[in-house]
């Protein structure tokens, strides 16, 4: 392919081909968010656990 | 002799569950008016054209018979889980997948066979043309026991859960596809005139892969349950 | 090579271990991705019939492949759980299983996508497809079971019985969808119609289902050293572990 415009354009099938990458970009982003936030939820309660024991 | 004792408990075991589905002789009937009412649905969505409704008839049949087995599965261990009879059942030194064959057999022998001998009539609702008859009588002989059989396995997975009929469905359903396509197709293509040797084999086979395995993963799944 | 899986066994030396694989899976993923998404989007030529449109195949098939093959770890973690008692291989099943959904949902999607300009419409019950949506009605159900019951030992096992009976049934159902099929329409949607693929095309979708691949691998890692912490909660290591973290 020659020309950054016809790359976008996709031969007329842009809609669909940049739709689709977006949403392979979303899954895989979100895949990588939940388990980063899901640990971060699980140390906090962690966290506040060993304190909690540590004061008795 | 062991042999014998595990004989009569399986007999034991399904006429119980025979003996109290006819106690509660009402109940034996709703899954069978389910059958007929999901399938006199269609004719009142449809229109009344007997070109309408005849190609769809196998199919629709077939759904309507899944989804009247799923349904009437759920009580399988139902009351035994909540006596404690359950628990019993898996204590007992019999191997526990003849036990639970006992009880599919008894379920499918209330519902399945009910629902063998109600099909010609639904497909007379439906225009289902008469060379269709045989393989539609013949594909839920073949079926329906594969239904209960594979159902079974949904059923013990989910009996401790709470309102758990919709999971069911979602556990069981997939399951069943490979049952409704060669079943609806054997029905189809008997009513084109077709040979239909093929589908009935291969319903067959499941059929035998289905007496052998679910059972066992039945038991296992109500081993977990009941804990 | 019987203690290198014993310590995998243990949730202790797992979580250690996790932790040093997890930057190498996440570095050869992104390179791999890089690699393939150039390959795929730039380098390969323009398909004969269907132009540019055949590019959405380097995220599609991909994402059926990585549907499978997540099924397939998670059904032998299942048994691996089952049969030898090891909780991390319950762990590495159910942590599994959320990727292996979003991966299915992903392939349901672009192959919609990839449908409507190629034969006109959003959805064809081709049988890849069609198998496609069953499976993602497997992964669903297992994650609904594993939802629904609340001890977390009896969920493990229960899941786990339902993903072996899930995985003897898959080549059935597959077969079934694809003997439907041929009856039904005759045309299966092939990938590449019936020219051998060009390797310039065929390279990228490889570098992309190893990238799919290791990208997995990350994730499931990731999900289960946090499943690790929060069983084995009350053990020393991980409050020993947690004050530093």
């Amino acid at each position: 392919m020659s020309s950054w415009s016809e790359f976008i354009h996709m031969g007329g099938y842009a809609f669909y081909v940049w739709t689709s990458y977006g949403l392979a970009m979303v899954v895989l982003v979100a895949n990588v968010i939940a388990p980063w936030r899901a640990r971060k939820q699980v140390v906090r309660m962690l966290h506040r656990r060993v304190r909690r024991e540590e004061t008795k | 002799m062991t042999g014998f004792r595990l004989f009569t408990a399986f007999y034991t075991l399904l006429r119980r569950d025979l003996l109290m589905a006819f106690r509660h002789r009402g109940e034996l009937a709703n899954p069978l008016l389910f059958f007929v009412l999901v399938v006199s649905l269609f004719p009142l969505a449809l229109g009344p054209d007997s070109r309408t409704l005849a190609p769809l008839a196998p199919g629709v049949i077939w759904v309507a018979a899944l989804l009247a087995s799923m349904l009437s599965l759920e009580g399988l261990f139902r009351s035994d889980f909540d006596d404690g009879a359950l628990e019993q059942l898996l204590l007992s030194p019999h191997p526990v997948a003849v036990l639970v064959f006992a009880k599919v057999l008894a379920h499918w022998l209330i519902t399945g066979v009910p629902l063998i001998v109600l099909a010609p009539l639904l497909g007379v609702l439906l225009h289902l043309p008469q060379p269709g008859m045989p393989a539609l009588m013949l594909s839920l002989l073949l079926g329906t026991p594969v239904l209960s059989l594979v159902g079974s396995i949904g059923v013990a997975l989910t009996v401790g859960v709470r309102r758990g009929g919709l999971l069911l469905s979602l556990l069981i359903l997939p399951l069943y596809v490979p049952v409704l396509i060669f079943a609806a197709s054997a029905v189809g293509d008997a009513a084109h005139g077709l040979q239909v040797g093929a589908q009935l084999t291969f319903l067959a086979a499941m059929l035998v892969l289905a007496l052998r395995l679910a059972p066992i993963a039945t038991g296992a799944a109500l081993r977990i349950s009941v804990g | 090579m019987w203690t290198f899986i014993h310590r995998l066994a243990s949730p202790k030396h797992f979580y250690h271990l996790a932790g040093r694989m997890i930057p190498w899976f996440a570095w050869g993923c992104a390179l791999l991705m890089v690699a393939g998404l150039i390959g795929g989007l730039w380098f390969a030529p323009p398909d004969y019939q269907q132009g540019d449109g055949f590019r959405i195949i380097y995220v599609h098939v991909p994402a059926a492949w990585m549907s499978l093959f997540i099924y397939a770890v998670m059904a032998g973690a299942s048994a691996v759980g089952i049969i030898w008692k090891i909780k991390m291989a319950d762990i590495i099943a159910a942590c599994s299983a959320p990727i292996g959904a979003s991966f299915t949902f992903l392939a349901l999607v672009t192959g919609s996508l990839w449908g409507k300009p190629m034969w006109g419409t959003y959805w064809v019950w081709d049988a890849r497809l069609t198998s496609e949506l069953i499976l993602l009605f497997l992964y669903l159900g297992y994650m609904g079971l594993q939802a629904a019951i609340e001890d977390r030992q009896n969920a493990a096992r229960a899941s786990a019985v339902l993903a072996l009976v899930g995985v003897i049934n898959l080549p059935i159902i597959h077969y079934s969808v694809v003997w439907w099929n041929t009856l039904h329409q005759g045309a299966t949607v092939s990938v590449f119609g019936k020219d051998d693929i060009a390797t310039s095309m065929l390279i990228p979708l490889l570098l992309m289902g190893l990238a799919f691949t290791l990208f997995y691998a990350t994730i499931v890692l990731m999900r289960a050293r946090t499943a690790v912490l929060e069983q084995e909660r009350r053990s020393q290591w991980v409050r020993e572990l947690i004050k530093s973290l």
